[in-house]
């Protein structure tokens, strides 16, 4: 269970953030929608304490996570960053492994139990026998797999994604929605792609200008009048003819 | 790659610190006098007080006074150096950072020069203490300029770095030009491009702890700092306190590239390509590649300041112009590689 409670955040002389407050309920998965510059990121930052707010407090699980050590908050909140690369010539279980960091015992030696967990975090991305695979030889679907991996393997209670189906082609990105869903950790997700959010989110909070302007099912909240609003778009909602969620299709800007 | 898997890290360390041993014993034996290898494990063995051997005084003198002391600061230099390139290129998440990169080199030569110049005398003591407290004084410089929010964000402090090694090395230059003494001029000259002709037991006792302490506190940060492979917001969100890291080894390692350069001058490439090199046979983990580098970068520096004292023997090359010579086409490939990689 995530909740924000009255977050601002500025820079200079404009608030990213302007009294937000939303909840994320244990074991959901809720999207966080808005259009560019709409404060996503920096409430994803701030709940992952990467940034701090200068008002308002958030919990994970009943704790403020400014009273919590570094830790302890990576061994409960995951994060999956928008664009997460690397250099270094590392192999997948690798970086697996990294999310083991907060949970090692020893400065030098990865033990059983951090083994076990990357075994078992690649497979519930389906990548098992990918183990040795080098990171630079991976597809962009494949490496937020990997990520998402990494995320699991940290066994948090709460995961954090920042757009993560961002530059990936529509199989991978509805493969790896439904990876995270199937996760069934309580998930508080950025997402671009409206009809992503429809199909597989529980609930959504849609950001505009910092501040929270709807919150609800995807049904009752993505409404022609409410992307008219926020994103300035011209759009009809119908209903997905199988799973009954709302499904958009947008019509070109008038010349 | 195939030899990562195929070679546990125990063989290769091993092979590693067999190939150390095996290279100090043997560029002892190199040099124009003609001292066989039983030679010098005898003196060695005498002077630790294990046993009583009977080698001619000359002899003695040449392993125990000029050879040893030289080979071993080879070692301490070439592996103390490319530690601390190979933990600099993951903090500042710089493929090009070296040890040098934040002034220590330039303040080092700035603090010898001025030890000179106020009359202290050319002595190995007063120019070791002189390089040091420049070199520490210039990174105290860089960290003034760059850390005023305490962060110390790599962007700041690199270019804080390059804005005083470019000071250092015009205050250099100036004092020289100044001071105008052809004999001072030409040993420094002889230093500053790095040399380990220099290195007796005194630098060496001065310079083993800082070495030996720095190494040991890079080892217990080894998976820490793969931690910062994704960068430091991953490392963050890792449980990782990013500020405090940096911070702790970004003075430990200024610590030892001073006590470094101190004693040999700034050598360059090694701390730049012996990582690189040496990250092909281990990969990018800092628990095989923390120790594999330094070795590997100890064995380098034995071979090639032996080459340099005996190729064109009596005279000498400064180091730091042979490893010039082998760094430079050794970048080139390293380049071409990472462009073949994409």
């Amino acid at each position: 269970m995530l909740t924000v409670t009255g977050v601002c955040r500025s820079a200079g002389a404009r608030w990213i953030l302007d009294d937000v407050t939303c909840a994320v309920p244990a074991g959901s998965l809720v999207g966080l929608l808005g259009p560019n510059g709409c404060g996503k990121t920096t409430l994803l930052r701030i709940v992952a304490r990467l940034a701090a707010p200068e008002v308002g407090r958030v919990t994970v699980d009943g704790d403020d996570v400014a009273t919590l050590s570094r830790t302890t908050l990576a061994r409960r909140a995951a994060l999956l960053a928008q664009h997460a690369d690397t250099d270094l010539d590392l192999t997948v279980i690798e970086v697996v492994l990294l999310g083991r960091t907060p949970h090692r015992r020893s400065r030098w030696a990865d033990s059983a139990a951090d083994s076990a967990a990357a075994t078992d975090a690649l497979a519930r991305v389906d990548l098992d026998g990918y183990a040795d695979r080098r990171w630079h030889t991976l597809s962009g679907g494949e490496r937020q797999r990997v990520h998402l991996a990494r995320a699991l393997a940290q066994q948090p209670r709460l995961l954090l994604l920042d757009e993560p189906t961002n530059h990936l082609d529509i199989g991978h990105q509805l493969h790896l929605l439904h990876l995270v869903r199937r996760a069934g950790i309580t998930t508080l997700a950025a997402l671009h792609d409206l009809n992503l959010a429809a199909m597989f989110c529980d609930t959504v909070v849609v950001l505009a200008a910092g501040q929270v302007v709807a919150a609800g099912a995807p049904a009752e909240v993505l409404t022609p009048h409410l992307l008219a609003d926020v994103y300035g778009v011209h759009a009809d909602v119908a209903a997905h003819p199988t799973t009954g969620r709302p499904v958009i299709t947008y019509h070109p800007p008038a010349s | 790659m195939a030899i990562r898997r195929g070679l546990g890290t125990g063989t290769l360390l091993g092979m590693l610190l067999a190939g150390l041993v095996g290279s100090i014993g043997a560029a002892v034996t190199i040099g124009p006098a003609d001292i066989s290898v039983s030679t010098v494990w005898a003196v060695v063995a005498d002077r630790l007080g294990f046993v009583d051997a009977d080698v001619p005084l000359l002899r003695e003198h040449i392993v125990w006074r000029l050879r040893l002391p030289r080979v071993l600061g080879a070692a301490a230099v070439g592996g103390g150096l490319a530690g601390v390139g190979a933990v600099m290129q993951t903090v500042t998440r710089n493929p090009l950072a070296d040890p040098y990169l934040l002034g220590v080199s330039s303040g080092a030569s700035l603090g010898a020069v001025a030890v000179l110049v106020v009359g202290l005398g050319g002595g190995v003591a007063a120019l070791t203490g002189g390089a040091f407290a420049g070199a520490l004084a210039a990174f105290a410089v860089v960290v003034a300029v760059s850390g005023r929010r305490a962060a110390l964000a790599p962007t700041r402090v690199v270019l804080a770095g390059v804005a005083v090694a470019q000071l250092c090395a015009a205050g250099t230059s100036f004092v020289i030009i100044w001071v105008a003494d052809p004999h001072a001029t030409q040993s420094l000259a002889f230093w500053l491009s790095g040399s380990l002709a220099r290195v007796d037991w005194t630098s060496l006792v001065w310079a083993a702890p800082v070495l030996a302490a720095v190494l040991i506190l890079l080892a217990a940060h080894a998976r820490t700092l793969n931690a910062f492979a994704f960068g430091e917001d991953a490392a963050a969100s890792l449980g990782v306190p990013v500020t405090r890291v940096r911070w702790l080894l970004l003075v430990a390692t200024a610590l030892l590239t001073a006590a470094l350069v101190a004693v040999s001058g700034a050598v360059g490439f090694v701390g730049l390509i012996l990582p690189h090199a040496v990250r092909f046979l281990t990969g990018a983990d800092h628990r095989r590649l923390l120790p594999a580098v330094v070795l590997a970068g100890a064995i380098f520096l034995v071979w090639v300041d032996t080459a340099a004292r005996s190729l064109f023997a009596p005279r000498e090359l400064p180091v730091g112009v042979l490893t010039a010579l082998l760094g430079v086409p050794a970048f080139v490939v390293l380049l071409r590689r990472r462009e073949a990689r994409g």
